[in-house]
């Protein structure tokens, strides 16, 4: 596979196929989009074949100056490459899922989206600085037109402010951006990792990268664009905010905050818990009121992120490995429930959850895997949702048994609202009889969930196959962070008789 | 160097002068029938003086090898690549007019020769290297562009533009007049380099003097009146608004690139010594012109109020490249004025594609109101041109911040950066506005009529070159400015 630029191939086929889609009619404009998702699903399959677990840490390298100080720098580790894979794998779930929803502009709706993988590929690939940058921030153009144009009925004010709350975010990014490649004289990401910035303009960087990072995550306060965003977007443009779109915050903060400003990060990481812990317990209450569906689901988002921070800021291996697979089985769990939403919604127009009731009835299959998609937010084990959370949780004891237990009750108050969720939705007496006549899952539906669903037993049963790519990364990074372990000056203190724990906990790994 | 090798190094604007006073005898026998022949004339007279310039665009010639007329003019790579930029804008601006004019049977002769005369004296403005060639070539642009504001002199708000403009305009020369007096009066010269040597420990002295400080600061706020920088901008909305959408175009562009360049000439090489006085004065302007032109755009329904606002916009950020005072950032602030220009006569050519069905022109945001489901391409190309504004990666118009937020930082100014950019957010809002009304709204179906292969042209050029395929000029352009920069820094 060496030389041979498969990722940029990935990035090249979805902009080809969004060009087409422009051209053609709506029917034709369909097929072509999941032709095209395949065939990069397909490459993705191929990509993760040829990753060498335990090679080097960068594969697939592709290098090519470009112009004035610009790289089109490509080039994954296993983090990067599971990400990848979500993408890749949801991307052909989101153009079935709008095959029948998404009757108005198609050819418009299918490029929008092709558009968006080909971004959200480029930005887990991106090597260079700036290239990632351009990703990053290139992706609020389609995201605003899906939103805008295909969206529920306040979309307007939910794609401005997702557009605006974004860019405020990231353009403070750009400028910490320009600092580090003026002083240390190169964009190369993974020579930026390694990079030791003084540690007083550390602190300056962290921030700005911290205000992209955590509106794109989102962390409490800076979500609330988050549930108007969910809610008004278009079925499958909920699951790509949700499974991949919201996954940049937290690779940001795995690709450069930790590494590229680790002392930086002890020093804030008080500050990352203490909103992680709001954000973990306020957003499940919130979620715990809520009448409509896709808002709950959007508020238990931010809950599950906060997770991940909690589990990036505990600087173990646990919660390293913990958030990234929190992250995935996030973007699988979250993206499935929002079909099931979608599924519903199709129906009956509405996503007031009272209008619904007893499906379990009359839509057995939809209640078996609506089921499963609850009780892997939840964190049932079995399911992916348990592995992170576990490990996440158990990192983060390590480093203060306070914040462990303040976040812990987010899996108490999650099981509270997905349940309490799910028996109004599936259970109880059939009112309305409008939901009561609702059909069944079609076959096409039934290919949309399925797939979902075996990934997440997969992850839930045998995390192996998803923790082997990242480990040897993981290891990169605590090894990085080690030097800063013991410098923060803001540190929790560890509670008599954690080091020893920490040890066993080492030795059992 | 003599009178006749000076006169050949300028050969440029000896054709522009031979041609526009052979093109008014032309008009003053023919009269309008001529108007459309003589607009095509003066088009190629751009061209031909396009490709005399071009030479000196990369053969670098700089210093006293291309100082003519004994010091009071420059023939260098930096006057050719504003030049250069100027021949292009006034060229679209003389494209687009006739059909907008001959509507209304207002295109008279006078249009092209006015434009040639104003893009002549642009020519002297960038290459000028003496207080009175400035001053000259000022006013030869100046004049003719009050008159091309108020030239539908049927139409109230077109004589209003021309008025505003003249009154303001007049008093921005006067003020800038006074301050060259000032500095001539404490330099004792009217040259650029004998204003640089006095000031770097000449006969009166190293620095300035509370005289000479007066006069540069009288001298920068008659020129921000000129580039329609905060505190200086009031006249730029409704002039704007106010002038035949052709003329428009060319005020947003041409004139922007002459004055700027002209600032730059002045505040880099004639008070470049002088860098810490002036700076303080260019980031104000910079701040406040990114500020105010991104918060009064907010509330604009006109798309070319709410582009002239756009324009102290993007202004006010080109004045971030300036306030740098480095190579660098000279550089910076002449690729993203290239960049400018072809937005804005992008957008410009856009908007007078907007047509409804009895061809008269639509200029509302809600004439344009789901542009995108009856005209794709027009609608997608508005949109590249806002986004690209807005400094959206991946658009182009993204490079030109890029690289001059770099400079800023490189020079070490991360808080005008930080806050320069910060405001551009502000400015996104807006953008996205014109983008929400064609995609969101429901049609308004206004905009029907079709427009003639030359917009079409024009704008397809402009779409291509501000798309993520203008990325691929970026180390050509930032060449040519960095060569172009460098003239600038050039003491011989």
């Amino acid at each position: 596979m060496t030389g041979f630029p498969i990722l940029s191939l990935m990035i090249g086929v979805p902009l080809a196929a969004a060009l087409a889609c422009l051209l053609v009619g709506a029917a034709t404009a369909r097929w072509v989009a999941l032709l095209a998702t395949l065939v990069d699903f397909a490459l993705g399959v191929v990509l993760w074949g040829h990753y060498e677990i335990g090679g080097a840490q960068w594969q697939f390298t592709e290098h090519l100056p470009l112009f004035a100080g610009f790289q089109w720098a490509l080039g994954i580790d296993g983090i990067a490459l599971m990400l990848i894979m979500l993408s890749v794998f949801l991307m052909p779930i989101c153009i079935g899922a709008s095959w029948e929803a998404i009757e108005k502009r198609v050819g418009e709706y299918m490029a929008a989206f092709l558009v968006m993988e080909a971004l959200m590929i480029g930005v887990f690939a991106a090597q260079d600085l700036y290239l990632f940058y351009i990703f990053f921030e290139a992706g609020l153009i389609p995201m605003y037109l899906i939103i805008g144009i295909w969206g529920g009925a306040e979309r307007i004010s939910a794609s401005y402010k997702f557009f605006l709350y974004t860019l405020l975010g990231s353009v403070l990014m750009l400028i910490a951006m320009l600092w580090m490649a003026n002083e240390a004289g190169t964009t190369d990401i993974p020579t930026l990792m390694a990079y030791n910035f003084p540690v007083k303009a550390q602190s300056l960087l962290w921030l700005a990268f911290f205000a992209s990072f955590a509106v794109k995550m989102p962390m409490w306060p800076v979500h609330t664009w988050l549930p108007d965003a969910h809610v008004q977007a278009p079925t499958a443009g909920s699951v790509i905010l949700a499974g991949v779109l919201l996954k940049m915050g937290g690779y940001g903060f795995i690709r450069f905050s930790l590494p590229m400003f680790p002392e930086a990060s002890a020093h804030y990481a008080p500050l990352i818990f203490a909103l992680s812990m709001v954000a973990v317990v306020y957003t499940s209450l919130v979620a715990l009121v809520q009448h409509d569906m896709k808002k709950l689901i959007a508020y238990s988002s931010v809950a599950h992120m906060a997770i991940v921070t909690v589990g990036l800021f505990a600087f173990n291996r646990q919660g390293l490995e913990g958030s990234v697979i929190v992250m995935l089985s996030h973007g699988l769990v979250s993206g499935a429930l929002f079909l099931c939403v979608g599924v519903i919604y199709d129906r009956l127009h509405t996503r007031e959850i009272a209008r619904y009731g007893g499906l379990s009835i009359n839509m057995p299959r939809y209640a078996l895997l609506f089921m499963l998609f609850t009780m892997a937010s939840v964190g049932l084990p079995g399911t992916s949702g348990f592995v992170g959370e576990f490990l996440s949780l158990s990192g983060i004891y390590q480093m203060s048994s306070w914040v462990a237990l303040i976040s812990t009750t987010g899996i108490i108050l999650g099981a509270a609202y997905m349940l309490y969720l799910y028996r109004r939705v599936a259970f109880g007496e059939q009112v309305h009889a409008d939901a009561a006549a609702m059909a069944d899952l079609s076959l096409r539906e039934v290919l949309l969930l399925a797939p979902i669903a075996v990934v997440v037993m997969w992850m839930g049963v045998y995390p192996e196959s998803f923790i082997a790519p990242i480990r040897a990364d993981i290891g990169h990074l605590e090894a990085r962070l080690v030097q800063a372990k013991p410098v923060g000056d803001a540190r929790l203190v560890l509670p008599a008789g954690a080091a020893q724990r920490t040890t066993s906990a080492g030795s059992a790994n | 160097m003599g009178a006749w090798a000076s006169l050949r190094l300028i050969a440029a604007e000896d054709i522009l002068s031979l041609v526009g006073l052979l093109l008014l005898l032309v008009a003053g026998w023919c009269g309008d029938k001529a108007a459309r022949f003589i607009t095509g004339a003066c088009v190629l007279a751009l061209a031909a003086a396009a490709v005399f310039t071009v030479p000196a665009l990369t053969n670098g010639v700089m210093g006293h090898d291309a100082s003519v007329f004994f010091g009071q003019y420059a023939e260098d790579s930096f006057a050719a690549y504003a030049k250069l930029l100027i021949y292009g804008a006034a060229a679209a601006a003389l494209l687009v007019a006739p059909a907008f004019f001959e509507r209304v049977g207002a295109m008279r002769a006078e249009y092209p020769l006015l434009v040639l005369f104003a893009t002549l004296g642009m020519g002297i403005m960038v290459s000028a290297t003496d207080l009175l060639t400035l001053y000259i070539g000022l006013e030869l642009n100046s004049l003719a562009a009050y008159v091309l504001a108020s030239f539908l002199r049927n139409d109230g708000r077109s004589a209003e533009a021309g008025l505003k403009y003249f009154v303001l305009g007049a008093l921005a020369s006067g003020i800038l007049l006074f301050g060259i007096s000032l500095v001539y009066g404490f330099t004792g010269t009217t040259s650029f380099i004998g204003i640089r040597e006095a000031l770097h420990g000449g006969t009166f002295g190293a620095g300035l003097s509370v005289g000479g400080l007066f006069g540069m600061i009288f001298m920068l706020a008659g020129l921000a009146f000129k580039i329609s920088a905060v505190p200086f901008h009031m006249w730029t909305p409704d002039v704007y608004e106010g002038s035949p959408t052709p003329v428009t175009t060319f005020f947003a562009t041409a004139p922007k690139v002459a004055a700027l360049a002209l600032t730059m000439r002045v505040a880099l090489f004639a008070f470049g010594t002088q860098a810490h006085a002036w700076q303080q004065v260019v980031i104000f302007a910079a701040l406040a012109s990114i500020i105010v032109g991104a918060v009064g755009a907010i509330g604009q329904t006109n798309i070319k109020r709410l582009m002239a606002y756009s324009s102290i916009n993007n202004v006010g950020f080109m004045l971030i490249g300036l306030a740098a005072a480095t190579p660098s950032g000279a550089s910076a602030m002449l690729v993203y004025l290239a960049i400018y220009t072809v937005m804005s006569i992008g957008g410009f050519v856009a908007v007078l594609m907007l047509k409804d069905a009895e061809g008269e022109p639509l200029e509302t945001l809600a004439d344009i109101a789901g542009l995108s489901r009856h005209r794709k391409v027009l609608a997608g190309c508005l949109a590249m041109v806002m986004f690209s504004l807005a400094g959206i990666p991946p658009l182009f118009g993204f490079w030109g911040k890029f690289v001059v937020f770099q400079a800023a930082v490189a020079a070490g100014m991360v808080p005008l950066a930080a806050i320069g950019i910060a405001a551009s957010v502000i400015g996104a809002f807006y953008y996205l506005k014109v983008v929400k009304v064609m995609y969101f709204d429901e049609p308004a179906n206004l905009a029907v009529g079709k427009s003639g292969w030359v917009h079409q042209a024009i704008l397809a050029l402009c779409a291509a070159f501000i798309s993520p395929a203008g990325y691929l000029l970026t180390k050509w352009l930032g060449g040519l400015a960095n060569l172009a920069a460098s003239a600038l820094f050039h003491v011989a």
